[in-house]
Protein backbone atom coordinates (compact mmCIF):
# COMPACT_ATOMS: atom_id res chain seq x y z
CA UNK A 1 0.00 0.00 0.00
CA UNK A 2 2.03 3.16 -1.29
CA UNK A 3 -0.62 5.35 -0.05
CA UNK A 4 -0.45 4.21 3.12
CA UNK A 5 3.45 4.43 3.32
CA UNK A 6 3.07 8.06 1.77
CA UNK A 7 0.68 9.44 4.44
CA UNK A 8 2.20 7.27 7.15
CA UNK A 9 5.62 9.04 6.62
CA UNK A 10 4.04 12.38 5.77
CA UNK A 11 2.07 12.75 9.21
CA UNK A 12 4.89 11.14 11.28
CA UNK A 13 7.54 13.60 10.13
CA UNK A 14 5.57 16.36 10.66
CA UNK A 15 4.27 14.89 14.16
CA UNK A 16 8.47 14.45 15.29
CA UNK A 17 10.22 17.97 13.53
CA UNK A 18 7.03 19.51 15.26
CA UNK A 19 8.00 17.50 18.83
CA UNK A 20 10.98 18.71 18.68
CA UNK A 21 10.03 22.38 18.23
CA UNK A 22 7.94 22.00 21.45
CA UNK A 23 10.85 21.04 23.29
CA UNK A 24 13.17 23.52 21.46
CA UNK A 25 11.67 26.80 20.30
CA UNK A 26 12.26 29.95 22.21
CA UNK A 27 8.87 31.40 22.60
CA UNK A 28 6.66 29.43 24.85
CA UNK A 29 3.42 30.39 22.88
CA UNK A 30 5.17 28.75 19.09
CA UNK A 31 5.99 25.80 21.52
CA UNK A 32 2.24 25.43 22.03
CA UNK A 33 1.10 26.02 18.55
CA UNK A 34 4.05 22.95 17.78
CA UNK A 35 2.14 20.82 20.31
CA UNK A 36 -1.13 21.65 18.59
CA UNK A 37 0.36 20.41 15.04
CA UNK A 38 1.30 17.72 16.76
CA UNK A 39 -1.95 16.52 18.22
CA UNK A 40 -3.19 16.61 15.04
CA UNK A 41 -0.69 14.96 12.80
CA UNK A 42 -0.77 12.10 15.21
CA UNK A 43 -4.89 11.92 15.20
CA UNK A 44 -4.12 12.35 11.25
CA UNK A 45 -1.83 8.74 12.04
CA UNK A 46 -5.18 7.53 14.48
CA UNK A 47 -7.73 7.72 11.88
CA UNK A 48 -5.02 6.55 9.11
CA UNK A 49 -4.27 2.64 11.25
CA UNK A 50 -8.06 2.79 11.82
CA UNK A 51 -9.17 4.03 15.47
CA UNK A 52 -11.26 7.05 13.71
CA UNK A 53 -12.95 7.02 17.28
CA UNK A 54 -9.45 7.72 19.19
CA UNK A 55 -8.51 9.86 16.75
CA UNK A 56 -11.33 12.35 16.90
CA UNK A 57 -12.00 11.89 20.90
CA UNK A 58 -7.83 13.51 20.38
CA UNK A 59 -8.70 16.40 18.41
CA UNK A 60 -11.26 17.37 20.77
CA UNK A 61 -9.41 16.75 23.72
CA UNK A 62 -5.86 17.80 23.39
CA UNK A 63 -6.03 20.11 21.02
CA UNK A 64 -9.67 21.83 22.38
CA UNK A 65 -9.12 21.70 25.57
CA UNK A 66 -5.75 20.79 26.94
CA UNK A 67 -3.27 23.01 24.09
CA UNK A 68 -5.75 25.67 24.87
CA UNK A 69 -5.68 25.64 28.55
CA UNK A 70 -1.67 25.88 27.85
CA UNK A 71 -2.10 28.75 26.05
CA UNK A 72 -4.54 30.33 28.22
CA UNK A 73 -1.98 30.03 31.15
CA UNK A 74 1.06 30.53 29.05
CA UNK A 75 -0.35 34.23 27.72
CA UNK A 76 -1.85 34.81 30.94
CA UNK A 77 1.06 34.42 33.17
CA UNK A 78 2.69 36.37 30.64
CA UNK A 79 6.43 33.93 30.81
CA UNK A 80 6.32 34.26 26.49
CA UNK A 81 9.45 35.59 25.69
CA UNK A 82 12.42 34.53 28.06
CA UNK A 83 15.70 35.74 27.72
CA UNK A 84 17.78 32.16 28.12
CA UNK A 85 17.28 29.71 25.45
CA UNK A 86 17.56 26.20 25.76
CA UNK A 87 21.11 25.79 25.85
CA UNK A 88 21.73 28.32 27.83
CA UNK A 89 25.40 29.18 28.72
CA UNK A 90 24.72 30.48 31.83
CA UNK A 91 24.30 28.10 34.12
CA UNK A 92 23.26 24.20 34.47
CA UNK A 93 24.56 23.52 31.00
CA UNK A 94 26.84 20.82 32.96
CA UNK A 95 23.62 18.64 33.01
CA UNK A 96 23.45 18.67 28.92
CA UNK A 97 25.93 15.70 28.25
CA UNK A 98 24.38 13.59 30.72
CA UNK A 99 20.82 14.41 29.97
CA UNK A 100 21.79 13.46 26.31
CA UNK A 101 23.25 10.60 26.83
CA UNK A 102 20.26 9.21 29.30
CA UNK A 103 17.81 10.33 26.29
CA UNK A 104 20.29 8.21 23.52
CA UNK A 105 20.62 4.99 25.94
CA UNK A 106 16.24 5.22 26.82
CA UNK A 107 16.24 5.24 22.41
CA UNK A 108 18.45 2.44 21.96
CA UNK A 109 16.95 0.47 24.64
CA UNK A 110 13.59 1.21 22.86
CA UNK A 111 14.81 0.36 19.51
CA UNK A 112 16.30 -3.05 21.00
CA UNK A 113 12.70 -4.06 22.64
CA UNK A 114 11.07 -2.47 19.56
CA UNK A 115 13.41 -5.24 17.17
CA UNK A 116 13.00 -7.91 19.59
CA UNK A 117 9.76 -9.19 20.70
CA UNK A 118 7.60 -11.57 19.79
CA UNK A 119 3.95 -12.62 20.50
CA UNK A 120 3.41 -15.54 22.53
CA UNK A 121 1.74 -18.47 20.02
CA UNK A 122 -1.40 -18.62 22.32
CA UNK A 123 -2.08 -15.04 22.94
CA UNK A 124 -4.85 -14.41 21.30
CA UNK A 125 -7.26 -16.57 23.06
CA UNK A 126 -9.18 -13.66 25.57
CA UNK A 127 -8.94 -10.81 23.30
CA UNK A 128 -11.86 -8.33 22.10
CA UNK A 129 -11.78 -8.28 18.94
CA UNK A 130 -11.86 -5.40 16.96
CA UNK A 131 -14.18 -5.76 14.10
CA UNK A 132 -17.21 -8.04 15.17
CA UNK A 133 -19.56 -8.17 12.27
CA UNK A 134 -19.00 -5.30 10.78
CA UNK A 135 -19.68 -2.68 13.37
CA UNK A 136 -17.88 0.65 12.88
CA UNK A 137 -14.85 1.51 15.65
CA UNK A 138 -16.91 3.95 17.45
CA UNK A 139 -19.60 1.50 17.62
CA UNK A 140 -17.58 -1.63 19.09
CA UNK A 141 -15.94 0.83 21.43
CA UNK A 142 -19.25 1.77 22.73
CA UNK A 143 -20.07 -1.76 23.49
CA UNK A 144 -16.44 -2.95 25.40
CA UNK A 145 -16.39 0.59 27.66
CA UNK A 146 -19.97 0.45 28.19
CA UNK A 147 -20.15 -3.14 29.72
CA UNK A 148 -16.53 -4.69 30.44
CA UNK A 149 -14.77 -1.23 31.52
CA UNK A 150 -18.33 0.83 32.62
CA UNK A 151 -16.38 0.82 36.79
CA UNK A 152 -13.22 2.23 35.23
CA UNK A 153 -15.24 4.24 33.11
CA UNK A 154 -17.12 5.93 35.86
CA UNK A 155 -13.27 5.91 38.18
CA UNK A 156 -12.24 8.20 34.90
CA UNK A 157 -15.20 10.29 35.31
CA UNK A 158 -14.29 10.77 39.22
CA UNK A 159 -10.70 11.64 38.30
CA UNK A 160 -11.80 14.18 36.24
CA UNK A 161 -14.53 15.77 39.09
CA UNK A 162 -11.54 15.64 41.39
CA UNK A 163 -9.25 17.38 38.73
CA UNK A 164 -11.70 19.86 38.18
CA UNK A 165 -12.11 20.56 42.23
CA UNK A 166 -8.75 20.61 42.40
CA UNK A 167 -7.95 22.44 40.28
CA UNK A 168 -10.74 25.15 41.55
CA UNK A 169 -9.71 25.13 45.08
CA UNK A 170 -5.99 25.69 44.10
CA UNK A 171 -6.42 29.12 42.15
CA UNK A 172 -9.26 30.33 44.07
CA UNK A 173 -8.41 33.57 45.89
CA UNK A 174 -10.37 35.23 48.27
CA UNK A 175 -9.95 39.05 48.02
CA UNK A 176 -9.86 41.00 50.99
CA UNK A 177 -11.33 44.52 50.97
CA UNK A 178 -13.81 44.36 48.30
CA UNK A 179 -17.41 45.56 48.57
CA UNK A 180 -19.41 42.51 47.22
CA UNK A 181 -23.31 42.88 46.89
CA UNK A 182 -24.80 40.52 49.90
CA UNK A 183 -28.37 39.05 48.98
CA UNK A 184 -28.72 37.99 52.36
CA UNK A 185 -28.28 40.59 54.57
CA UNK A 186 -30.16 42.84 51.74
CA UNK A 187 -32.66 40.65 52.42
CA UNK A 188 -32.78 40.17 56.10
CA UNK A 189 -32.94 43.42 56.82
CA UNK A 190 -35.65 45.13 59.11
CA UNK A 191 -37.73 47.97 60.43
CA UNK A 192 -35.82 47.74 63.83
CA UNK A 193 -31.86 47.80 62.31
CA UNK A 194 -32.60 49.56 59.23
CA UNK A 195 -34.58 52.88 60.29
CA UNK A 196 -33.51 54.78 63.33
CA UNK A 197 -36.05 57.78 64.30
CA UNK A 198 -34.61 60.83 65.84
CA UNK A 199 -35.91 64.08 67.54
CA UNK A 200 -34.62 66.80 66.11
CA UNK A 201 -33.66 69.56 68.13
CA UNK A 202 -34.72 73.20 66.63
CA UNK A 203 -32.31 75.21 65.37
CA UNK A 204 -29.80 72.54 66.23
CA UNK A 205 -30.42 69.99 62.99
CA UNK A 206 -28.95 66.30 63.50
CA UNK A 207 -25.59 65.08 62.64
CA UNK A 208 -25.59 61.99 60.39
CA UNK A 209 -23.03 59.63 60.40
CA UNK A 210 -23.03 56.86 57.89
CA UNK B 1 10.30 0.39 3.47
CA UNK B 2 6.44 0.65 2.06
CA UNK B 3 5.08 -2.45 3.62
CA UNK B 4 4.13 -0.26 6.85
CA UNK B 5 4.28 -2.46 9.90
CA UNK B 6 3.55 -1.96 13.69
CA UNK B 7 7.32 -1.38 13.90
CA UNK B 8 7.22 1.25 12.34
CA UNK B 9 4.49 2.97 14.28
CA UNK B 10 6.45 1.60 17.48
CA UNK B 11 9.71 3.14 16.00
CA UNK B 12 7.62 6.84 15.77
CA UNK B 13 6.38 6.24 19.23
CA UNK B 14 9.79 5.69 20.90
CA UNK B 15 11.25 8.76 18.57
CA UNK B 16 8.74 10.75 20.64
CA UNK B 17 8.70 9.52 24.01
CA UNK B 18 13.01 10.30 23.92
CA UNK B 19 11.97 13.44 22.51
CA UNK B 20 9.72 14.53 25.83
CA UNK B 21 12.46 12.45 27.59
CA UNK B 22 14.48 15.09 26.44
CA UNK B 23 12.55 17.85 26.65
CA UNK B 24 11.93 17.27 30.58
CA UNK B 25 15.95 16.39 30.90
CA UNK B 26 17.32 19.46 29.21
CA UNK B 27 14.75 22.55 29.54
CA UNK B 28 16.00 25.48 30.75
CA UNK B 29 12.96 27.67 30.05
CA UNK B 30 9.80 27.70 32.17
CA UNK B 31 7.81 24.59 34.09
CA UNK B 32 5.00 24.94 31.45
CA UNK B 33 7.56 23.08 28.48
CA UNK B 34 8.01 20.42 31.29
CA UNK B 35 4.40 19.63 31.25
CA UNK B 36 3.82 19.77 27.50
CA UNK B 37 6.94 17.40 27.36
CA UNK B 38 5.12 15.00 29.82
CA UNK B 39 2.00 15.58 27.12
CA UNK B 40 4.28 14.38 24.52
CA UNK B 41 5.66 11.20 26.68
CA UNK B 42 1.42 10.09 26.78
CA UNK B 43 1.09 10.80 23.09
CA UNK B 44 3.74 8.41 22.40
CA UNK B 45 2.56 6.11 25.04
CA UNK B 46 -1.66 6.24 23.02
CA UNK B 47 0.55 5.63 19.72
CA UNK B 48 1.76 2.13 20.85
CA UNK B 49 -2.01 1.26 22.65
CA UNK B 50 -3.44 1.75 19.82
CA UNK B 51 -0.99 0.55 17.28
CA UNK B 52 -0.93 -2.91 18.92
CA UNK B 53 -4.69 -2.82 19.46
CA UNK B 54 -4.55 -2.48 16.14
CA UNK B 55 -2.38 -5.06 14.64
CA UNK B 56 -3.04 -7.39 17.19
CA UNK B 57 -6.97 -7.15 16.70
CA UNK B 58 -7.85 -6.31 20.03
CA UNK B 59 -10.06 -3.77 21.47
CA UNK B 60 -8.50 -3.14 25.13
CA UNK B 61 -5.83 -0.79 23.66
CA UNK B 62 -7.69 1.74 23.01
CA UNK B 63 -9.79 1.65 25.78
CA UNK B 64 -6.72 2.23 27.69
CA UNK B 65 -5.96 5.23 25.53
CA UNK B 66 -9.27 6.77 26.30
CA UNK B 67 -8.59 6.01 29.84
CA UNK B 68 -4.50 7.55 29.64
CA UNK B 69 -6.58 11.10 27.91
CA UNK B 70 -8.48 11.78 30.56
CA UNK B 71 -5.75 11.44 33.02
CA UNK B 72 -3.71 13.64 31.00
CA UNK B 73 -6.62 15.72 30.65
CA UNK B 74 -6.46 16.00 34.20
CA UNK B 75 -3.11 16.45 35.01
CA UNK B 76 -2.73 18.91 32.44
CA UNK B 77 -5.36 20.75 34.48
CA UNK B 78 -3.91 20.19 38.23
CA UNK B 79 -0.45 21.41 36.84
CA UNK B 80 -1.58 24.38 35.30
CA UNK B 81 -3.31 25.34 38.57
CA UNK B 82 -0.29 24.32 40.32
CA UNK B 83 1.68 26.52 38.22
CA UNK B 84 -0.64 29.65 38.27
CA UNK B 85 -0.27 29.66 41.94
CA UNK B 86 3.12 28.87 42.27
CA UNK B 87 3.17 32.45 39.71
CA UNK B 88 1.29 34.43 42.36
CA UNK B 89 3.20 33.69 45.07
CA UNK B 90 6.64 33.54 43.91
CA UNK B 91 6.50 36.08 40.57
CA UNK B 92 8.43 33.64 38.25
CA UNK B 93 7.89 30.02 36.85
CA UNK B 94 11.35 29.70 35.21
CA UNK B 95 13.16 26.65 36.16
CA UNK B 96 16.36 27.79 37.31
CA UNK B 97 14.78 30.01 39.93
CA UNK B 98 12.33 27.36 41.72
CA UNK B 99 14.81 26.12 43.91
CA UNK B 100 13.38 26.39 47.30
CA UNK B 101 13.95 22.77 48.20
CA UNK B 102 17.42 23.58 47.90
CA UNK B 103 19.70 22.67 50.79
Amino acid sequence: MPAHAFFFYVFSLIAIVSAIMVTASKNTVHSVFFLILDFISISCLFILIGAEFLGMIMLIVYVGAVAVLFLFVVMMLNVAQQKNQWFGATSGSKHIPVGMIVSLIIFFELLIVIGGWKLKPDLTNDFINLSTSGATNTHSIGNVLYTDYIHLFQLSGMILLVAMIGAIVLTFRQRTGLKRQSYISQISREKDNGVELVNVKNKVGVKIDV
Amino acid sequence: MFDIGIGHYLTLGAVIFTIGVVGIFLNRKNVIVILMSIELILLAVNINLVSFSIFLNDLSGQIFTLFILTVAAAEAAIGLAIIVVYYRNSGTIRVEEIDNLKG
